[in-house]
């Protein structure tokens, strides 16, 4: 089918070079590349402006001790590092997608053999449908739910912990991880299946022993976006995981993230250390989640599949 | 042979998608039980008179309805940004771009689907700030800098579904514009884009959806908690999501908390039927293709 395609798309290019250029098309192609070039030109822009706000920082080499620091903006002397903001959003992202990957790859095996017939299609459709709840009700119920629960299960603390907002969060990247994964599965090819069941495996283990090895690629496309997905997030580590700035030692511990962090700090003006702060967490959460969507490219371009990008339907 | 590994295995598949959809259901029961007590024209406008808000005669003080127009022009106005841009931008990476200009755009698109929310909005804010030290001293965050950055969360999205509808039409359809001496434009405006036309709506649809529940995008640039209705692009506003948050946190009375509920439960209906129509654009699409092949 892609082949096909391709063909088809290159001879329609063919015949159209042939055929005399007009000047209307001329003028309707260049304003749509005008929008390709806006948004291009948008990314660049925003790149450019978390550097520049970071060029003070970056020029006067403070930026690896802000990296590295504590955030004591009452203390004496004052610090405004945001090491415990890092700190706080690579554990909560990485715990997330500790307790979602297993849930998404259960998910998967289930909806490619496991499940009877008639399940299937209704467990698929409760995943797209998870994708459309927004986050700010993940984290309203999680903070009406879930929080008093652990409050009162632990009998400490406040309940608004890193172990909440992994909890939330799990939720939230699970689609991600299972919609990835299972568009892989469609794709391998049926001649496999049907070999596999000719040799008498039962659909556990046509799963377990042939499908998801077979598309170990994509898992881990798909354990690299739901990663991305958790350090993005916003608004359940603001609401859920209890915003203090200090470095997560247990699970039960309240912490900051870098996307938090930018939320709940007032700046007023780009010369005061908070805002420098800001920058400095921006550029960072940047440049993980643009080195986390390379990695997602370099694995679509060597796969057969083509690109590994987000499902359509989020 | 059956091994016992294998037995486990589908044990964890079963258990997994049972603890998952538990989760869920829990989620909406609990939304749906705790806050359907709460519908109602009251919910909505307070103390006011229904019409009398419509008219805008009288402020809505404690009602839902000032969030609800904040959220209802934000996705308008963003909307008509981001999809004219983000149409044209898919047709022309998919129809008219050479490799190299596809390779560039593809990655600059990944990298901008890639940024978090969060940082649109702190995009904003240090553009307003930027602003004032420069320009214009008495800029704010207001309506229409939300309208902008959450344009550019959602352009993303626009481009890659048109591209991708585009780009998965069958090879037939594909010479049928240049058999008939088409010119390009042509061959695009006539064929492709009538049948990529679910795909794209799905797309915008789903851009709608997300263009209404983010809340850290307007959290930095200018949504507050009792800005009432909107009277100009430049006013501050209030939104759905941002309601939710903000009652969530600061909830002094039992009623403002079934008023969180409320805000939640609509926010969910809304988004709810918002998939949902996608979800029909796009299974439609998916018979049409395979009807033909």
């Amino acid at each position: 089918m892609l082949a096909r395609n391709a063909t088809g798309r290159s001879v329609a290019v063919a015949a159209q070079e042939i055929s005399l250029p007009q000047t209307a098309d001329r003028w309707i192609g260049g304003l749509l590349g005008a929008a390709t070039a806006t948004a291009a030109c948008t990314v660049l822009l925003i790149v450019g402006f978390l550097l520049y706000s970071s060029m003070p920082l970056l020029l006067s080499g403070e930026f690896i001790e802000t990296v590295t620091r504590h955030w004591r903006p009452y203390h004496m002397p004052p610090e405004y590092g945001i090491g415990p903001m890092i700190l706080g959003s690579l554990s909560l992202a990485l715990l997330a997608l500790v307790l979602a990957l297993p849930l998404g790859v259960g998910l998967c095996s289930f909806l490619h053999g496991l499940a009877p017939r008639r399940l299937s299609r209704p467990v698929l459709i409760a995943v797209h449908l998870m994708t459309s709840i927004p986050t700010v009700i993940y984290g309203f119920v999680s903070v009406s739910l879930l929080v008093p629960l652990l409050r009162r299960g632990l009998g400490e603390g406040s309940g608004f912990s890193l172990l909440a907002a992994a909890l939330t969060l799990a939720m939230l990247i699970v689609p991600t991880i299972t919609l990835l994964l299972n568009v892989h599965l469609q794709q391998i090819d049926p001649r496999i299946r049907i070999a596999c069941l000719s040799l008498g495996m039962t659909p556990a283990q046509t799963v377990r022993r042939v499908l998801l090895p077979a598309s170990r690629q994509a898992l881990l496309a798909a354990t690299i976006l739901g990663l991305s997905r958790a350090l993005g997030d916003t608004l359940v580590a603001l609401m859920v995981a209890g915003n203090a700035a200090q470095i997560p030692s247990s699970l039960l511990d309240s912490i900051r993230t870098l996307t938090a962090h930018i939320a709940l700090v007032l700046a007023t003006d780009t010369y005061s250390p908070e805002y420098r702060s800001l920058a400095a967490a921006g550029l960072m959460l940047f440049t993980l989640t643009a080195v986390l969507s390379l990695l997602i490219r370099q694995l679509g371009r060597h796969s057969r599949g083509g690109s590994h990008r987000a499902p359509a339907i989020r | 042979m059956r091994q016992r590994s294998d037995s486990l295995f589908a044990g964890f598949a079963w258990g997994a998608t049972f603890l998952v959809l538990a989760s869920i259901g829990a989620l909406l029961a609990f939304l749906f039980v705790r806050g359907a007590g709460t519908l109602g024209p009251r919910l909505l406008f307070g103390d006011t008179a229904a019409w009398a808000a419509l008219l805008r005669h009288a402020p809505v003080f404690d009602g839902l309805w000032p969030a609800v127009v904040g959220t209802l022009l934000l996705v308008c106005g963003s909307s008509l940004l981001a999809v004219p841009v983000g149409i044209a931008a898919g047709i022309h990476i998919s129809e008219y771009a050479g490799p190299r200009v596809r390779r560039v755009a593809g990655l600059c698109i990944d990298l901008l689907a890639g940024i978090p929310s969060i940082i649109m909005g702190l995009f904003g804010f240090g553009l307003i700030l930027f602003l004032r030290q420069t320009l214009l001293p008495d800029a704010n965050t207001c309506l229409l800098l939300s309208i902008v950055c959450i344009a550019l969360l959602i352009l993303p999205y626009m481009i890659r579904t048109t591209e991708t509808a585009l780009r998965s039409l069958p090879e037939d359809a594909l010479l049928l514009g240049p058999s008939l001496g088409f010119s390009r434009w042509r061959a695009v405006r006539h064929i492709h884009l009538p049948l990529a036309s679910r795909g794209i709506l799905s797309g915008m649809i789903l851009s709608v959806g997300r263009a209404a529940e983010d809340t850290a995008v307007i959290l930095m640039t200018g949504v507050v908690a009792n800005a009432g209705t909107p009277q100009s692009l430049t006013d501050k506003f209030e939104g759905l999501p941002f309601t939710i948050y903000y009652l969530a946190a600061e909830h002094r009375t039992v009623g403002e908390l079934d008023r969180a509920f409320g805000a939640a439960l609509i926010l969910l209906l809304v988004t709810g039927t918002i998939f949902g129509f996608a979800y029909w654009a796009h299974r439609g699409l998916e018979q049409r293709w395979s009807l033909r092949s």
